[in-house]
């Protein structure tokens, strides 16, 4: 196909046309990947996630900064929600990335998470791929601003760098449970407020009692995104993290989960769209449970029966 | 150097093309030294809820750094506010820098405070519509909606 020839040449147009038609899972889209997934697994793919206001973009654009200076290529897929009232959406990650905008060496994808939850878009996965047979080196998403559950991303990303700023809470935020279990990486962003370092004492407290079976301990690293300080620590333990992942044969274990999770977003998504489009033969099932004259358990293993003879 | 990609056949059609309809993309900014982005950010929150997605990149931004954005997102619709009354001079190097990047079949539309003397140039330079001060929210939503480029090989 000519735009993936191109693509593959280096020409942005054709790669942000390749993107558009994987977005939009259409027929060219799904050839792309097709055609590309024997070139990926190259890529360290990283992604960044933390609540609103953090200072994910201001990040990720001194990140590239700091990648770019040492002849990396990177690619950068920024995910902000979509309206469930109209479906639009505001992307404005992109706004806070605008200093490369001459680099070849950098592109830019602003995604709506198009109903998707957990921080991501629905078709992050095929995105991914693109960049990475393209070429990119370092592939960074930046999720949704999120909370404390959204930890969707740590299931595409070889690394999860968890992005925090001071004075946004109490020592009892640190004991919860969820992403701040999943972060490979702290960062204590906004260095220039103060706070900073109490709040990376208590992260740095809470790392060091978590029972953990790897030997990797995730760092707590304190930077300003803003003024530059300490972002080449911030990439340098994201390097770190990615040759402990080699050398633990760590990697080949996380390569796993990412493609089980893939598949079975693939078929978790197939299971959606017949149930959507079959609406007809699941009424009786449904009929029966409303009736009480069938459990909930038995008309789903019904419809399940039904789905896979039908096909 | 493909991999496999079929699976068995039956299920195939479970995983089809699902060409959901796709938002209109827009790339909503300001070239240029003037500070006001107010207009420019009730078009966006007026855009959005007319379901369309907004690319918003704010305030400053030189005809270069539009047209490597309009590239990289793959915009529908490129929509400049200028109310420095620098256009004459920052439209034509705005289309340049498109064209020099092959982006060549976007929407360009204007806003803010542009002499009606000036459409016609702006106009000419490739400028699809021009929306002074004044303009309705719905107007320019519903010029997008009529105007925005139709690709035949993605579903809108």
């Amino acid at each position: 196909m000519r735009l993936i020839d191109e693509a593959l040449a280096g020409n942005q147009r054709a790669l942000a046309r390749l993107a558009t038609h994987i977005e939009n899972d259409t027929e060219i889209g799904q050839q792309a990947v097709a055609a590309l997934y024997a070139r990926t697994g190259r890529a360290h793919i990283v992604g960044i996630t933390g609540p609103p206001g953090a200072g994910k973009s201001t990040l990720v654009n001194a990140l590239i900064g700091q990648a770019r200076a040492d002849g990396r290529r990177v690619g950068v897929l920024a995910i902000d929600p979509t309206s469930p009232l109209s479906g639009g959406a505001v992307l404005g990650d992109r706004i806070r990335m605008l200093e490369r905008h001459g680099d070849e060496g950098v592109f830019i994808r602003s995604l709506a998470s198009r109903g998707r939850r957990g921080g991501l878009a629905p078709a992050i996965s095929g995105l991914i791929h693109l960049l990475d047979a393209v070429g990119f080196d370092l592939i960074i998403i930046e999720t949704v601003g999120v909370g404390q559950e959204e930890v969707d991303a740590a299931a595409v990303v070889h690394t999860l760098v968890l992005v925090q700023m001071p004075r946004s809470g109490d020592a009892v935020q640190v004991l919860k449970a969820g992403v701040l279990e999943l972060a490979d990486i702290f960062v204590v962003n906004k260095a220039d407020l103060g706070g900073a370092e109490e709040l990376a004492r208590e992260l740095r407290g809470m790392v060091a009692m978590a029972p953990s079976e790897s030997r990797w301990r995730s760092p707590v690293i304190v930077c300003s995104a803003v003024s530059g300080q300490g972002i080449d620590d911030v990439l340098a333990a994201i390097d770190d993290h990615r040759r402990y992942l080699t050398d633990s044969g760590e990697l080949a274990r996380r390569q796993q989960s990412i493609a089980a999770a893939e598949v079975k977003t693939l078929v978790a998504s197939a299971v959606d769209r017949l149930l959507r489009d079959s609406s007809a033969s699941v009424a009786p099932p449904v009929e029966d449970v409303a009736q009480r004259r069938q459990t909930p358990r038995a008309a789903a293993l019904e419809i399940i029966r039904s789905l896979a003879l039908n096909r | 150097m493909s991999t496999s990609d079929t699976g068995s056949e039956a299920a195939a059609g479970w995983l089809a093309p699902s060409e959901r309809s796709r938002p209109i993309r827009v790339l909503i900014a300001k070239p240029g030294l003037d500070g006001h982005d107010r207009g420019a950010k009730v078009l966006a929150r007026a855009l959005r809820d007319a379901g369309f997605e907004v690319i918003y990149t704010g305030l400053f931004q030189s005809p270069e750094m539009i047209a490597t954005a309009a590239l990289q997102e793959d915009v529908d619709v490129v929509g400049l506010s200028i109310l420095s009354g620098a256009h004459l001079s920052l439209f034509p190097r705005i289309m340049e820098a498109l064209r020099e990047r092959g982006v060549d079949d976007v929407l360009v539309i204007a806003g803010g405070t542009i002499p009606d003397e000036d459409v016609p140039e702006l106009k000419r330079l490739g400028v699809a519509e021009v929306f002074g001060p004044g303009s309705s929210l719905r107007s320019i939503v519903e010029y997008i909606r009529r105007h925005a480029p139709v690709r035949d090989d993605i579903a809108q």
